[in-house]
């Protein structure tokens, strides 16, 4: 099982960056380069373009974390994680993943930041923060852009959703690198 | 709310830091978290570049309309409401096939086009129908093959193998998306009979019953 994991983690991206311009060029004729260079161009824009979000977010939870208040928060649910054998402090993660997208991506740099990638806890942070997108974020960009005031149950399916992905990250995680 | 939740973060942070007696390192953590927000976002620079790049070969290549094709079926599965061959199926797959790619500027526009094209299916256009819940079902729990930014931030704290995560997300991508298929699934046929009105104990923002108007039991 780990074996599958490690070996689809490690071929997924040199898989990807051969077929695509392989078969672009081959089958499709496309001048592989220059279109690769044109479409490089907005990534320098994406990426600047998160600066003022994640200085935003990461301030605050610097201070959260420097303060004490991210200990005190964690030391009600502590022993019960200890218990399951769950690091509580994915806990914050799990909550901030559906409500803010900058915010839990903030924290998960946070979190790698402060345990390092390779951590059980970066490791944890890195998949929770990669299965799920932005509940809110998603549910208010669609339903704002055709008027949509009555959601029904799109907001429980959502985090019934993000709920469930949290769980399945951190067993797999526990099962594979633990 | 996340106007809250930072404010939240701030002011507590504060009002510890008073108690703790640790304002100093407060202040310090400050800048330190604004330092490395930018740092953070520039390590971003690269593996965007790079992997935009790889993405807009794909797109001329065909590639993303060819993953749309193979979608098809699966997407008139799980949207028997929507006439086949209705081109709100169109525009549902290529958002769909975007999110897979990890292109979110490219998903949203085409998933915002779906929801135009839904609205007009729509009797009543400030309730969400059965079809809406289910694009949004999908979308908030978002497959993607590679995360990649993921991977630019394990790279810029020195990862020993950033990529090693690939793997895990697809797992728990994988499970979420088939527990947001699973319970879109059962609020629909539970939506279907107007006659059995019933509650659940969660409660929620906006969410009316089914067929209850504004929930005026």
């Amino acid at each position: 099982m780990y074996n599958f994991f490690s070996s689809l983690s490690s071929w997924m991206i040199p898989a990807i960056i051969v077929f695509i311009p392989l078969y672009a060029a081959l089958r499709r004729k496309v001048p592989v380069y220059e279109t690769f260079v044109e479409g490089a161009k907005d990534g320098f824009g994406t990426a600047i373009n998160i600066i003022p979000h994640l200085v935003g977010m990461m301030v605050a939870i610097s201070m959260f974390r420097a303060s004490g208040a991210m200990e005190l928060m964690l030391s009600g649910v502590r022993p019960l994680f200890d218990l399951i054998g769950i690091p509580s402090e994915v806990l914050p993660l799990g909550i901030l993943r559906p409500l803010t997208g900058a915010g839990s991506l903030a924290f998960t740099a946070d979190l790698i930041q402060t345990f390092g990638p390779d951590s059980m806890i970066g490791r944890m942070a890195s998949t929770i923060q990669g299965s799920t997108d932005t509940t809110l974020y998603v549910l208010t960009v669609y339903f704002g852009a055709v008027g949509i005031r009555r959601t029904r149950y799109a907001l429980k399916v959502g985090l019934f959703s993000d709920l469930v992905g949290f769980l399945a990250a951190i067993f797999i995680c526990m099962y594979i690198f633990g | 709310m996340v106007n809250w939740i930072w404010l939240f973060m701030i002011v507590i942070s504060v009002v510890v830091a008073a108690i703790t007696g640790k304002m100093d390192a407060v202040t310090a953590a400050a800048f330190d978290g604004a330092k490395s927000g930018v740092t953070v976002s520039f390590g971003l620079i690269s593996i965007m570049v790079f992997w935009l790049g790889m993405m807009r070969i794909a797109e001329d290549a065909g590639l993303l309309k060819t993953l749309a094709k193979l979608l098809g079926p699966i997407v008139r599965k799980l949207f028997p409401d929507i006439p086949p061959n209705h081109p709100v199926l169109g525009y549902i797959m290529s958002n769909l096939s975007a999110n897979l790619f990890g292109l979110g500027n490219a998903a949203t526009p085409m998933g915002i086009k779906a929801m135009q094209e839904l609205q007009k299916l729509n009797p009543d256009s400030a309730t969400a129908t059965p079809a809406m819940c289910t694009l949004l079902a999908l979308n908030t729990s978002s497959i993607t093959i590679v995360p990649t930014t993921l991977i630019a931030i394990r790279m810029n704290y020195g990862s020993a193998n950033p990529a090693e995560i690939i793997g895990t997300t697809l797992f728990a991508t994988f499970i979420a998306t088939g527990a947001a298929i699973l319970a879109d699934r059962w609020y629909r046929r539970k939506s279907l009979p107007p006659s059995s009105f019933h509650t659940t104990g969660t409660k929620t923002i906006n969410a009316a019953p089914p067929f209850g108007g504004d929930g005026v039991v």
